[in-house]
């Protein structure tokens, strides 16, 4: 069933480049969860497979920051105009929190 | 809902006050609660001073001078000077980017009502078994070794009424980015909106550090865990990091907001523009950004090791920076102006080379290696009270002169307000230069007194004549708010004369709906090019129409109340059997509100097009 409503009075919505723009985020966003779950296992396998902790560790929070940005840039829309506020706010806190736990880590800890 | 104003009951008005959700109402909620804060650690600060105005002095006992030092950062820290700038930030912020209120007018009322009863909590301990003792820092390790409930006090009441602070600090953030007039660009807003903006991203960073911190010593002192116990395999140092992390970007939110406060009053009466706006722009967020990176030079003496030590020491002679950015643009900013010496000019003046002697003193600080000579000395209580004093009190002084006819439509008197600087002024420097060189001579801080003979007699007693000035300065400043109040004569739009931005150009004080029309910002001091261009107000940016208002809601109240009620639970729970009721009957109050909210639609009021045009003014086409 084709979607020709729009939900602005501006005449001058251009339906067929929007419903074109729709459909290629739907396909980034099929791919990106095929590979959030792809990602999912592997992290499963890695742990199931009995390798060292000092690569299992390390490389199943690379997976995971990947899917923190997933997330946020193709389900949470972050790419697209207006979010440049909570980019900023995410980054600056995320900067934030990564300085002090690097202090943790090597002053108080190690 | 009319606009006309009509003479109400005293109980009307309690009442009014106690619901609203207005931000110029709130501004004066936390001007009087932060007023009354203010006057409570003033007090506590003059006990100080006459405990060590002579040696071996017995005016109040080792114990109780913990308490009363203790509670006098406190208070003034938390209690103080934040409410005193939130409540400039109420009043004026909105009015500076042409809002019409913040953007979430409840939030903003539960923020204050969360801050009044955790300070009232906080203050309680006075009357309930004893005040908290570990000094402001409350380090654990002497905090959970403190008998009675005081440090509970501290904890518990902190909570609180740090919720209320960050609900503040968030509403200002989505105020500043979502409800700009339009053509209030960011890089057109008034500097004090600016630092707001800053300061409250400082609050939304830092004091989840202080929640978590005070949350883990809390739960150490109340519910019998081993976050900070060392002989149960806790760490110490982890609350002085918490702490540090929260506390450092806390100055910068005090200190932010008093440079915003002076960077308006300079060009206001140099009547020129600010020098070096974007650099006052840059330097505010940089000095934001680094806040973040230098919060161990307050542990220099942990045994942090060398190579920490240098990197934080470093780190934080970098701010020197920014803020000579901001010296420097203040005074060329003044440089060929034609200036109007106000009381508000006085206090920016005098804040100049004030402000500079502690951060002059705060580069000595940074330096690590010198720094273990300085610790624990008088020499950081001078440094401090320099920069906090000289800066933050300086500004909530002059913003109280210079934004009164705003806030109440009246002018303070300016002979009193110019002997108020005066004797402010001097008493100051006479309490606080010569601690200086008692900290180098080694006079320790937080001692409750000292023996004849060690050479401190003559400046502790300069010191605490300074003082006195300041006391009297202080009375001097209610004598001329109470005569202000009863003259009662009122003012119009702009009654400095020389006002540059939006909050100028509307009536002293603002209609609750601030701009009948939202005004059209046209660069930056958007007044002050209308005014160049001999027009008499803002052109608006919207056809006169309805405006829609939040309704008042005494829910606020009652979800703080509970918290309130809560806490006093949590504390007794394990001496009296009323404690865990109390506790659960508290939460109930707060919950049960919350969920009132929830459930309950309401969707505030509209003031029709028609009820705006009742006066003789028609409005303007857009």
């Amino acid at each position: 069933m084709e979607n020709n409503q729009t939900n602005t009075g501006n005449p001058s919505v251009d339906i067929v480049y929007r419903r074109k723009r729709n459909a290629e985020e739907m396909r980034h966003q099929v791919i990106t969860f095929a590979l959030m779950i792809f990602f999912t296992i592997v992290a499963f396998v890695a742990v199931g497979s009995g390798m060292s902790g000092w690569f299992t560790v390390p490389f199943i929070l690379l997976l995971a920051a990947i899917q923190v940005v997933f997330q946020l840039y193709y389900f949470m829309h972050m790419s697209h105009k207006g979010h440049e506020a909570p980019a900023l706010f995410l980054y600056s806190g995320l900067l934030v929190g990564l300085i002090t736990i690097l202090t943790f880590l090597t002053i108080v800890w190690w | 809902m009319s606009t006309n104003a009509q003479k109400k009951g005293f109980g009307a008005t309690v009442w009014d006050y106690l619901t609203t959700v207005d931000h110029k109402k709130i501004a004066i909620l936390y001007m009087i609660a932060g007023g009354f804060f203010f006057l409570v650690g003033g007090l506590e600060a003059m006990f100080i001073r006459i405990q060590l105005a002579v040696p071996n002095n017995d005016f109040v006992s080792a114990g109780l001078y913990n308490e009363i030092l203790t509670m006098h950062g406190t208070t003034m820290i938390f209690l103080a000077a934040m409410p005193l700038l939130f409540g400039f930030m109420n009043a004026v912020m909105p009015l500076q980017i042409g809002a019409r209120d913040v953007a979430f007018p409840f939030v903003n009322a539960l923020g204050f009502w969360l801050f009044f009863f955790g300070g009232i909590f906080l203050n309680l301990s006075w009357f309930l078994g004893g005040a908290p003792d570990a000094g402001w820092t409350s380090y654990a390790s002497l905090s959970l070794a403190s008998e009675g409930h005081g440090i509970d006090f501290y904890l518990l009441g902190l909570q609180i009424s740090g919720a209320g602070t960050l609900m503040g600090g968030i509403n200002f953030l989505v105020t500043i980015i979502n409800m700009r007039a339009p053509g209030m660009t960011y890089m057109r807003m008034p500097l004090f909106t600016w630092t707001t903006f800053v300061a409250s991203a400082l609050i939304l960073f830092a004091f989840p550090a202080l929640t978590v911190g005070i949350f883990l010593l809390m739960f150490d002192r109340l519910f019998g865990s081993n976050f900070f116990v060392t002989a149960a395999g806790g760490n110490t140092v982890i609350w002085e990091h918490l702490f540090w992390i929260f506390g450092h970007p806390e100055v910068y939110i005090l200190i932010l907001p008093a440079f915003g406060i002076f960077s308006e009053i300079i060009p206001v009466f140099s009547r020129k523009r600010l020098f070096g706006y974007s650099s006052m722009v840059f330097a505010t967020v940089l000095i934001g950004f680094l806040g973040f990176m230098v919060w161990a030079h307050h542990m220099f003496t942990v045994g942090l090791g060398p190579i920490a030590n240098a990197i934080f020491a470093v780190a934080t002679m970098a701010i020197a920076v920014p803020t000579g950015i901001k010296i420097f643009n203040w005074l060329f900013t003044m440089w060929g102006g034609s200036i109007k010496f106000t009381t508000p000019m006085h206090y920016a003046v005098a804040f100049i080379p004030s402000f500079l002697l502690g951060g002059v003193t705060g580069v000595m600080l940074a330096t690590a290696a010198a720094d273990y000579q300085y610790h624990d000395t008088y020499f950081v209580v001078a440094h401090f009270h320099y920069v906090i004093v000289g800066g933050v009190v300086f500004a909530v002084l002059a913003g109280t002169q210079f934004y009164w006819p705003k806030m109440f439509g009246t002018m303070l008197n300016e002979v009193l307000g110019k002997i108020t600087f005066w004797l402010f002024f001097i008493g100051f420097h006479l309490t606080f230069f010569i601690q200086h060189f008692l900290g180098l001579w080694g006079m320790p801080r937080r001692v409750f007194t000292f023996l004849e003979g060690q050479g401190f007699e003559t400046a502790n007693l300069v010191s605490t004549i300074g003082a006195f000035f300041m006391a009297a300065s202080v009375i001097i400043l209610l004598i001329n708010v109470i005569i202000t109040s009863v003259k009662n004569e009122k003012v119009g739009n702009d009654p400095w004369g020389d006002g540059r931005t939006l909050e100028w150009s509307i009536p002293s004080p603002p209609p609750f709906y601030n701009f009948k029309q939202l005004p059209l910002v046209r660069g930056l001091d958007p007044l002050w090019i209308e005014k160049m261009e001999g027009k008499k107000g803002m052109t608006p940016a919207e056809p006169l129409g309805d405006i829609h208002m939040p309704n008042n809601s005494f829910i606020p109240f009652v979800i703080s109340f509970g918290l309130f009620v809560a806490a006093f639970g949590a504390m007794y729970r394990l001496d009296y059997a009323w404690g865990l009721p109390v506790l659960i009957l508290g939460m109930a109050i707060t919950f049960g509100s919350m969920f009132f909210r929830s459930v309950k639609d309401d969707h505030g009021f509209h003031i029709h097009k028609e009820e705006l045009t009742d006066d003789n003014d028609k409005g303007v086409k857009a």
